[in-house]
């Protein structure tokens, strides 16, 4: 496993909530972002982020590590629950509400 | 750069029988939104659901497609 991929695995683990996204969540550099930042707001949940355009390594790394090309992805104890789209649909049904208490994490 | 035709394109010559709508968002052919209605999808989770299109799309996600909106349905969700 390269340098990244270690990393990566060690804070998907280690981490309950953790939001792979561009910028931080005060400055969020791109829209789907800011929109996964919300959402994790709007539920009231206590999150981690990882800045990518901050590390070469992570950015490509992440797409790896979940077969999935594209920024923001979202981790829950471990487990890969999608980008943008996926996790502003599982708000609106619920879903991720159920997801973060089946966790523990509300 | 590419454009919503071709994506269109792509998506059908992978997901045959599925309906496809391509929207470019911006107007500068990288942003992108997919209505995609695919038998395929059925027993799939969203997750390999939207894997099933970026595995389409793996050329083009890797430059000429910046962003990409996914709404996937079967035709029975789609209708219902």
């Amino acid at each position: 496993m390269s340098d990244a991929t270690t990393r990566i695995k060690d804070l998907v683990e280690q981490t309950p909530v953790l939001l792979f996204m561009k910028g931080t969540r005060s400055f969020p550099q791109c829209g789907f972002s800011a929109k996964v930042v919300d959402v994790l707001k709007r539920e009231g949940v206590t999150f981690e982020t990882v800045n990518v355009l901050a590390d070469p390594a992570v950015r490509d790394g992440i797409k790896a590590f979940s077969n999935w090309p594209t920024i923001p992805q979202l981790y829950i104890k471990g487990k890969f629950i999608g980008g943008c789209d996926i996790v502003s649909e599982m708000a609106a049904t619920g879903e991720l509400d159920k997801e973060l208490l089946a966790a523990g994490l509300k | 750069m590419i454009a919503a035709d071709k994506v269109r394109t792509l998506l059908q010559d992978a997901l045959p029988g599925a309906r496809v709508e391509v929207e470019d968002l911006t107007g500068t052919s990288d942003h992108f939104k997919a209505l995609i209605v695919a038998p395929q999808f059925a027993g799939k989770s969203r997750i390999e659901r939207h894997q099933l299109v970026y595995a389409a799309l793996h050329e083009e996600m890797k430059g000429p497609i910046h962003a990409l909106s996914l709404v996937t349905k079967t035709p029975e969700e789609h209708t219902a």
